[in-house]
Formats: structure tokens, sequence, C-alpha cells
């Protein structure tokens, strides 16, 4: 017989070994998918997971899409982790895209190492500022930073779209929905010739180093442990909760318009309609498969990446939906809530004694 | 210049069209969230409603079974939500943003073989009485019969609640699970109940969408009115007729857009998209300002995962 038994502590090991069972299983259900759908299942899995990563390009792409990931999921763990939920870093990530754009803009005809610095600045305070509505909204007005947050995201890919269509549109675009082409001063530098990786991926790196010192070095990291554990506690405690609010809400944000910022600054090189392919959605569960731990999150937006890629290699070469990336990524934070059951309970088998 | 009374009728009807798939969401949701749980995968769920719906009248070409089957599949689908966040006891939160991004991308899926294919006429009731009476004609008649069920169960729902045992118990688990328990009342269950009624619900505004209100299949094509059904049972304070109110807020701000375009006022068209999302934020701010009619009134158990030891 088996018996469920609730366990006296989450067990630490299982903590870290969920997210890799959860991989798997998604993996499974996946095959199962492919197979429901008519595809052979190991061969849609390998182009899916394997095929789109077997060259230097291919890796280069990964990198250039686990960098946003990586970014953003760090940004939102400091969220998560102090029991804020901010869902609308795709919002944050668009509106510190459209300051970003708009000071490259400026700068359009004029060259000079001074550029970049601004730009990517103005990038992370348009996030920053586009974070600060919900974390306002919600320390001093009471109100549900999830709703807010996300209808923001409508919102600021609205703005995006009058932009690029109206005032910003490029004068010689011959009515293209999109702007005039940055800079080279504006825009991050390529690392390897003929790949599209770019610097922003240091920005990526800095920001897990940072936030590994803040999470477990300081005593803001401390008091977003307590507050997710339990408001109360850090009532007690006498934790300004306001301040803590609206600072994990600006540096998610800033994360998030960093993020805006390599995309535009990066492969694309001018603002249009669609910047991110819902980047910040994504980076939700990339926050979640990493444990909210920066070194997790690393590796989660490594893996996450794939499913982006996997899903147009899928279709170019099996006609597989590109959808199909999307229904992955929401398999793996099932798979992964589910199997957190281990951390709280565990499987006795009780011999039948004779 | 004279305005038609019966053209200001029919405003009033096609605002009230696009309220419909906000009452049945939002009422849905509130049910699940008087029990005690937050389900935030309501876009989810109408999005793989208004795939089935449409998906399934192609196909069978029967109304009825499409009308059911999406329901049905939001059920399928609100029972993932169910299992995780009552038998694995999960983040409610979570699950549900995992329930609208895994909606989204299986719709999409599936209806990617039936882009551009035309929609089917839905009958409608009661259409030779619509110019009987000015004005009020055009607002009671000639409608789905979805459309009257929407505008009644507000009403079906708050009778539930107040008057019903049933419903009696469904708040009992709400606010307090643990005296809900002592007294025999098997919470889970409860709950499973509530969560799966508001997938079916959530389907069935989806199906509303691509069935009725605009028949034919759009990737994305709830366009967040999913998010905008929850924002309105935090608006109504969890009170099915306040539902009512909101819905015909929204739907008049859809409508407004149209018409404001229509006459050609010469503000950019985004901003007027913009407007049901910004006008949210602002409603929910002056809802939720008053912290203490919040509490008050929210399910105290809402969004807590419950388990019973032993």
């Amino acid at each position: 017989m088996i018996k469920i038994v609730k366990r006296d502590q989450p067990s630490r090991a299982i903590f870290f070994f969920t997210p890799v069972l959860a991989i798997f299983l998604t993996l499974v259900a996946g095959g199962l998918i492919f197979f429901i759908l008519g595809f052979k299942p190991f061969e849609a899995l390998k182009f899916f997971f394997i095929v789109p990563i077997a060259d230097k390009y291919g890796f280069s792409e990964l990198l250039l899409k686990a960098t946003p990931l990586c970014l953003i999921a760090i940004g939102l763990s400091f969220c998560f982790k102090s029991n804020n939920w901010n869902i609308g870093a795709e919002g944050q990530l668009t509106f510190g895209a459209i300051v970003s754009g708009g000071v490259a803009l400026l700068f359009y005809e004029q060259e000079g190492f001074y550029i970049l610095p601004i730009v990517i600045l103005a990038g992370a305070i348009g996030g920053m500022l586009y974070a600060s509505i919900p974390a306002i909204l919600k320390t001093y007005f009471n109100t549900n930073e999830i709703l807010v947050s996300l209808m923001l995201v409508y919102v600021s890919k609205l703005i995006l779209d009058y932009l690029v269509v109206g005032p910003w549109s490029n004068p010689e675009g011959f009515n293209f929905p999109e702007t005039r082409q940055f800079s080279d001063s504006a825009k991050l530098p390529l690392l390897f010739e003929g790949l599209r990786i770019h610097a922003g991926i240091f920005l990526a790196l800095a920001a897990v180093v940072i936030s590994w010192f803040v999470f477990y070095k300081t005593y803001l990291g401390f008091q977003m442990k307590v507050s997710g554990f339990s408001l109360k506690t850090a009532k007690y405690a006498g934790y300004k909760g306001k301040k803590m609010i609206i600072l994990v809400f600006l540096i998610s944000g800033a994360c998030a318009g960093l993020a805006g910022v390599g995309e535009i600054t990066g492969p694309i090189g001018q603002l249009h309609r669609e910047i991110s392919p819902d980047y910040g959605f994504t980076a939700i569960i990339v926050a979640f498969l990493g444990r909210l731990n920066p070194v997790g999150i690393i590796f989660a937006s490594l893996v996450v990446a794939i499913t982006y890629l996997g899903a147009e290699t899928a279709q170019i070469f099996m006609q597989i939906p590109k959808y199909t990336g999307q229904v992955f990524q929401g398999m793996i934070l099932f798979f992964l809530l589910a199997s957190d059951y281990l951390l709280f309970f565990k499987f006795k088998f009780i011999g039948s004694k004779k | 210049m004279i305005i038609d009374i019966n053209f200001i009728g029919l405003i009033i009807a096609s605002i009230m069209a696009s309220a419909v798939p906000l009452i049945l969401a939002s009422c849905g949701e509130l049910i699940t969230e008087r029990s005690g749980v937050l389900n935030l995968g309501v876009e989810g769920m109408m999005i793989i409603g208004a795939i089935s719906g449409f998906a399934l009248m192609t196909v069978t070409g029967s109304l009825i079974i499409a009308i059911f089957g999406a329901m049905l599949a939001g059920v399928l689908i609100s029972t993932i939500f169910a299992f995780l966040t009552q038998t694995l006891i999960t983040n409610h939160v979570a699950t549900g943003l995992a329930l609208t991004i895994f909606g989204i991308g299986i719709s999409a899926m599936i209806g990617k073989n039936f882009v551009g294919i035309p929609g089917k006429e839905f009958p409608v009731l009661y259409e030779g009485l619509k110019d009987t009476i000015p004005l009020l004609g055009p607002i009671l008649f000639g409608h789905s019969i979805v459309f009257y069920f929407a505008f009644a169960l507000p009403f079906i729902t708050s009778y539930f609640l107040k008057k019903t045992k049933i419903g009696l118990i469904v708040r009992a688990v709400g606010d307090s699970p643990e005296s809900a328990s002592n007294q025999g009342i098997n919470v889970r269950l409860v709950r499973y109940a509530c969560i799966l009624y508001g997938g079916a619900m959530s389907g069935l505004a989806g199906a509303y969408l691509s069935m009725i209100y605009t028949p034919q299949w759009i990737e994305n094509m709830t366009g967040g009115r999913g998010w905008i059904a929850l924002a309105l049972v935090v608006f109504s304070t969890w009170n099915p007729i306040k539902i009512l109110i909101g819905a015909m807020i929204f739907g008049g701000l859809t409508i407004i857009q149209f018409h404001m375009q229509a006459i050609g006022v010469r503000i950019p068209v985004q901003f007027l998209t913009a407007l049901p999302y910004i006008v949210t934020i602002i409603v929910l701010v002056v809802i939720s300002r008053d912290s203490r009619k919040i509490r008050l009134s929210t399910p105290s158990s809402l969004g807590k995962s419950f388990h019973k030891d032993n």
C-alpha cells in the first residue's frame, strides 16, 4: 500500500530536483501531443529541442532569446520573493523600449560614445516609471497589482503602436509602421562577426550577480524573504512594507525595461510594432522554473529559450504550428507546480506484514 | 438633428451584446472566488471556449453541440486548475497564469485550421417584435438565447448565493474553510465544483464571442476580456448584481469607441482602444481605495490553499 505522508520539513534536495522533473514530464507530454497531432514524437522533439541549437548560429540565437528572459525573470524574482505579483513585465519592457527608443531617435544622426549609456539608462527609467504605477496604486490605494500591471501591458502596446504609426514613424519609410534606424552609436555592439548575440547579455549577467548579492547578503534580501513567508511577521518586525513594495517593483521594472532596450538596440535597431514575442509573460515561467534563484534562473532561461527556437524550427521543418512553444511553456509551469507537491509530501510504501 | 429613438435602442442593445461575455465569465468567476479560489485563468478558459465552440460548429454543424462543447471544454481545462490547486495544493496565482498561457497556446494550435472560415448565423429570438415598441423593441427582442441567459445570470447567481442551501455552503467554504470543514462539509469537493462551474461559464463566454458576437475564429480574439472579467468581480465587491452594471460600463466603452471612430472624432484610434483598460485601472483604484469595504466583502479565504491534515 502507498500512503501519502506530510514531510516534517520541505525537502531541500527535491526543491532543486523538481524543475528537472518538470522539464522531463513536459517532454513526455509534449511527445504525446505531437503524437496526437499526427507527428512522429521523437523526430518532432528532436526538431524542437536539439536541431535549433546544434550549430554556432543556433547557440547564439539561444543566448539571444535567453538574455531578455533571464533579465526580466531576475527582476520578477524580487517581486515574487516578497509576495508582489507583478505580471505586467511585458508592459514594462515595452514602455522601457519606447522611452529608450525615443531617446535613441533624438540622436539618430549623431555618433558618440555617450549615446549608448544614455539610451540604456532611459530604458531602465522607462521600465521603472511604468512599474511604479501598479506599485503606487498597490501601496497607497490598495489596488490589486495583478490586474493593474496586466491592464498596463495592453496600454503600453497601444502607445507603441500609436507612436510607430504616427508621430515617430520614419518620414522616409513609405508609411511602414516603424521608426528610423538608430545610429550605430545607439546600438549594442555585436559580440561575434556574423552572429546576432550582442552585449546585452552582460546586462543579464550583471543582474544575476547583483541580485544574488542582494538576496543573500543584504538586509533588503532578508526583509523580502520574511515578507514573502508572512506579511504579518514582516509587519511585526517593523519593516517599512510600502517602501519595499515600491522598491521591488522599481527593480523589476528596470530589468524589464533593460530587456526592452536589449531588443530594440540589439537585433532590431529601431522601434516597430512587435518588439517582444511575449518575453515578459514567459519570464514569469522562467522565474518559477529557476526557483527565484539567480543561478537557477540562468538555466531556466536557457531551457525556456529553446521553446522559442524549437517552435520556429519545428514549424519550418515539420509544419508543426509555432504556438506549440507556448503550449510547452504552459506545461512546464503546470508540471513544476504539480511536482512541488513532492516538497511537502512523500509517498510511503507500507508493506503488509503477515 | 433628429435622433431616431430606435437608433438609441440599437446602440443600447449593442452595448448589452458586448457586455454578454463579460457578464458570463464574471458571474462564473464570482462563484469560484466565493468558494475561496482565485482563478486567474479566465482568459485562457475563455479562449479555449471560443475555439472549441467555433471548431465544433464548423465540424459538426450543430450549434447546440458547439455551445455545450465549448462549456465542456471550459470545464475540462479548469479541471487541470482544480486538480493542481485543490489536490496538489499549488499556488492559485501561478497556476492561473499557467492556465492562461497554456490556453492561448492550445487554442492557437487547434485554431490554425479554422482561420478565415466564415461562421454560421446564430438564431435570434422574437425578431418580429423588434419594431413593435419604440426604443425598447430593439433592446428587448431579436437576440440569441445566450444573450438572454447572460442577463438573467446575475439574478440567478444572487438568488443562488443568498437563498439556497448550496449557495450558503459555497459562501461558508469561502469565508471559513476550517469551520465549514468542521461542520462536515467537503471543502475540496465544493471548491472543485465551483472551479468547474467557472470554467463552464468562461467557456460559454468564449463561445459567444466566436459564434455569435463576431462569428469567426481569430487568434487571441478574447483580447483581454478575461482579465477585464476578473477586474469586474473586484469591481462588484463580489455582488453579482453589480457585475451587470460594470459589464454595461465596459460594453459601453467598447461601443462608444466604434461610434466615435465612425463620426470621425479626431482622437487616435489607439487611445480609444486603450480606454477600457485604462478605465478598468481607474475603477479598480476607486473601488479598492476603501480598504475596509474591500476587506469586508472579499471572501476571507480567497486565494489561500486549504489542506485538511489526516
